[in-house]
């Protein structure tokens, strides 16, 4: 089956100012996907020029199996099928809302319009604020509008810019988990860009995270949490910490939480300097373990506690402990570590 | 589909395209100043003896005299309408904008009438005193500052009133919670803040004043406008006419700059509009009423009676078959210009969005500045490129055997440029507004849904400025159907309007025959400021 979006090497940039370099990957049909970065990463720029607003300075875009730009030419937006949720929603104020999702659906008969509008209204859960304008409608239902506006025509693309970023959190996540199932029940294939990485990992099942242009993981958010490639997406994503180890062997690691061993074999030289990436979940609390640990802060979090504990060498880590366990600052406390997936980084210069 | 290298796309364009729109008021503009740079001794040397003296001295008196006048009135009356409490409030904060309605020249003769020796209220006043020797002569400098002032306080009401809605009372209680009285807090804080907003209203007055013709021809005060008008009919002396203009010119130019000065300090602080007022008690209370009801009825109220009562009475006589001729002219030169000017404000607020560099943005605020430039000055400087370019085309036309004596001079074209350049500003504003209301992502989302450029344009942006257009069309419809000294000026012969008709029954002293064309006129300035009145009152209740 070939792929929904192909993005091969893509160039973009303002004049001679480069925003991406070098961007390549790709979404099967009915996958969706997720770019994810800070501001001015560029991921933005990418969800232009797929959606055609934006020139290619080099590379090539390819919807469906049909390029559709180089750095020579570019399909008008209008042809592409795609669909596009704006950051501000960029809904028409003069339209009613069965009006705007009917926006693209002009060479549709009167009939299979409204039935068509009625069919989105429903499927985002607004079917009773169609004959209302956007300026009547809450943040929520405004993003819902513009989803179903986006999907009406049936794009066999649907691009999303920083979707939910207008709402408060609440809402945000409950959004989130119901714009993933639209998108799998009408099998459409998403592109999202978010610099929330709650919203990623709800919505997509592949995550890239750019950095200053370029890509730096393309995998699942398991992936990326649990083995990332770069120790940008390792801080990126997720909490945790850098511990120093050193490499013993083929497959075992000293630092001063004690040895591992038995663990996929580390890409780097015996006896080498490295970083390993300490998460929470990581750090298993246990009076048993001779290791202990100074509770320096901690965050309460419903279930659990998220405690900021100092080693004996002052290095510092964090533990995700279950409430129950109520210990003070200053309290000494057994630690025990537990790592599935061991992740380290030769070490660096600071 | 892609326009790489399409000549016709140049983003370079912006400039020229600009300019050909500002050529309207550029051209008028550089050829009356151009007369300033070539001055002519035996022309100025008459200028300076007979007319210039009395003229300047006249003008300087109009702008501080009105200059303080509508700071007097339209202040307070903001203060009281937009942060206090009184019975009545609500009610005078939107009829307070109604002399808008109303012409200056209209307000002027419909005064004289009252307040002169034979009018009503002098009759009144010795039948019941036996003398009214001590009333002061409404023909005089005061009066003529009076009615300007009664005519053009509503621009500085209008914004102090939006300066002090925005941000007036929250100021004050600020003030007060940093240990200020009430009075205290308005001077030290409320007015200061308020200051751009007050000082705009008045170079707005201002800019009126000086390209006031009409009232000032009535009470016979002779100004650089009705010197200009003299130069030009009385005594066809064109060149005279033009040095008369530029200096005139100048004036305004100031004024402009201050203007666009002003603007750039006006930054609107969210409409956080609090519903809490400062309730006014006992004589307060009533001295608001008081002021605000005396101001309504000298500058709306009563005159627009006093006008009834005239209608009333020549009303048999007056609407003979000339009436409506008078108006249909009015209202077909009006449409006429109502719908140039609208397309060519349109294509200027296009060009602004297309082409966003700074060039194209300072030829743009050009070609608006003709809304500061009095329209007999307009009048002069469309009148004398049209006439050269007339001689140019009567040469050729002779080559081809065509006698004639004018081709373009007699015609409504110099009448609708010279319109055309005055009031594109008053069009360009709304359309502007509108489509600064659509953002670039809307016009994506129409792209992205399948429209093409061109359907976009149709389906997307033209319904989104249509109530920008509309409103464009009508506020310059209703202006060139007041507008009088360009009309007077530039209109092909025996091409009489309304307006010129209140003109030649006011020089005649009947004021009872002016008033049926003047209520015609009120009625249709009532329009807008129902608009004006609709959009300030939204959002604020």
């Amino acid at each position: 089956m070939m792929d929904a979006l192909i993005l091969d090497s893509v160039v973009l940039g303002y004049g001679d100012r480069p925003v991406v370099s070098d961007l390549s990957f790709s979404l099967a049909p009915g996958e969706i996907g997720c770019l994810l970065g800070g501001s001015g990463c560029g991921k933005t720029t990418v969800l232009r020029a797929i959606a055609g607003f934006e020139p290619l300075q080099g590379g090539r875009i390819a919807l469906n199996g049909h390029w559709v730009a180089d750095a020579q030419w570019r399909l008008a937006p209008e042809r592409r099928q795609i669909g596009m949720v704006f950051q501000d929603y960029a809904l028409f104020p003069h339209l009613t809302v069965a009006n705007n999702v009917a926006f693209g659906l002009r060479e549709w008969s009167r009939v299979d319009q409204s039935r068509r509008v009625a069919e989105m209204l429903s499927l985002v859960g607004l079917a009773d604020v169609e004959r209302r304008y956007p300026h009547e409608l809450s943040g929520g239902q405004q993003q819902r509008v513009a989803l179903a506006r986006a999907l009406a025509p049936g794009p066999t693309l649907l691009l999303m810019d920083e979707p939910f970023s207008n709402l408060d959190v609440e809402l945000r996540e409950r959004l989130s988990i119901d714009v993933h199932h639209i998108l799998k029940a009408t099998g459409t294939t998403g592109l999202l860009v978010t610099h929330n990485q709650q919203e990623a990992f709800a919505m997509a099942d592949r995550v890239g995270v750019m950095l200053g242009g370029g890509m730096q993981q393309w995998a699942s958010p398991y992936a990326l949490y649990h083995e990332p490639a770069t120790r940008h997406v390792a801080t990126f994503v997720g909490d945790g910490v850098f511990l120093p180890a050193h490499v013993r062997g083929q497959n075992c690691i000293d630092f001063e939480l004690g040895q591992l061993c038995r663990i996929q074999p580390v890409d780097v030289p015996d006896g080498a300097e490295v970083d390993v990436l300490i998460r929470p979940d990581d750090i298993q609390h246990d009076d048993a373990s001779p290791v202990r640990a100074k509770v320096l802060e901690r965050v309460f979090r419903g279930a659990a506690f998220l405690y900021t504990l100092e080693l004996t060498s002052g290095d510092r880590v964090l533990s995700l402990v279950p409430s129950h366990h109520d210990h003070q600052i200053g309290e000494m406390i057994g630690i025990r570590l537990e790592i599935d997936h061991l992740v380290a980084f030769p070490k660096e210069a600071i | 589909m892609h326009s790489r290298g399409s000549i016709w796309h140049w983003r370079g364009w912006g400039p020229f395209r600009a300019l050909v729109i500002a050529a309207l008021t550029l051209v008028p503009l550089l050829v009356v100043l151009a007369s300033f740079f070539d001055p002519q001794p035996e022309v100025w040397s008459h200028l300076a003896t007979y007319v210039l003296p009395g003229v300047l001295w006249n003008t300087v008196v109009l702008i501080f005299g009105v200059g303080a006048g509508v700071l007097f009135l339209g202040v307070p009356l903001a203060w009281l309408t937009a942060v206090c409490d009184f019975p009545g409030r609500r009610f005078f904060a939107w009829s307070l904008m109604l002399p808008l309605a109303m012409p200056a020249y209209v307000l002027a003769f419909v005064q004289v009438g009252l307040l002169d020796f034979t009018g009503p209220v002098q009759t009144w006043l010795r039948d019941w005193l036996g003398t009214s020797n001590w009333f002061p002569p409404i023909r005089s400098t005061g009066g003529v500052v009076l009615v300007l002032t009664l005519a053009f306080y509503p621009y500085v009401y209008l914004l102090a009133r939006n300066a002090f809605i925005t941000q007036g009372l929250r100021a004050v209680e600020a003030a007060q919670a940093l240990g200020y009285s009430r009075a205290q807090a308005f001077w030290k804080v409320a007015l200061p803040m308020a200051r751009p907003w007050i000082a705009g209203g008045m170079t707005l007055a201002l800019m009126e004043t000086l390209a006031d013709f009409g009232s000032v021809s009535i009470f016979s005060f002779d100004t650089f406008t009705t010197a200009i008008y003299k130069a030009w009919f009385a005594l066809f002396n064109l060149p005279a006419a033009s040095q008369l203009a530029s200096l005139l010119v100048m004036f305004v130019l100031v004024l402009a700059a201050v203007d666009q000065r002003l603007r750039q300090n006006r930054r609107y602080a969210a409409k956080n509009y609090s519903p809490v007022r400062i309730r006014l008690q006992g004589g307060a209370r009533w001295g608001a009423i008081l002021f605000c009801s005396v101001i309504l009825a000298m500058a709306f109220v009563v005159p627009l009676i006093q006008l009834l009562v005239w209608v009333y009475s020549v009303w048999h006589e007056d609407f003979d078959g000339r009436y409506p001729v008078f108006l249909l002219h009015s209202i077909w030169l009006a449409g006429l210009a109502a719908v140039a000017v609208t397309v060519l404000g349109l294509l200027l607020s296009a060009i602004r969005h297309h082409h966003r560099d700074p060039l194209t943005q300072w030829i743009v605020r050009l070609a608006t500045l003709g809304y500061a430039i009095p329209g007999t000055v307009l009048a002069v400087g469309v009148f004398i490129p049209i006439a050269w370019l007339d001689n140019q085309l009567l040469t050729l036309a002779s080559w081809f055997g065509w006698e004639t004596s004018q081709i373009l001079k007699g015609s409504l074209l110099v009448m609708l440029l010279a319109l055309s350049a005055r009031f594109l500003a008053v069009a360009y504003q709304p359309i502007d507004a509108a489509m600064q209301r659509i953002t670039r992502n809307q016009g994506n989302a129409a792209r992205s849904l399948g429209l093409s450029p061109r359907q976009t344009l149709m389906r997307l942006q033209l319904p989104m400025v249509r109530g920008g257009l509309l409103t464009a069309a009508l506020i310059v419809f209703v202006d060139v159907m007041k507008e009088m000294p360009i009309t007077l000026m530039t209109r092909p012969f025996g091409w009489d309007t309304l307006a010129v008709r209140v003109f030649e029954m006011t020089s005649e002293g009947m004021w009872d025959r002016a008033a049926l064309p003047s209520l015609a006129i009120v009625l249709a300035g009532l329009l807008p400021v129902i608009l004006l009145v609709r959009k300030s009152e939204s959002g604020l209740h």
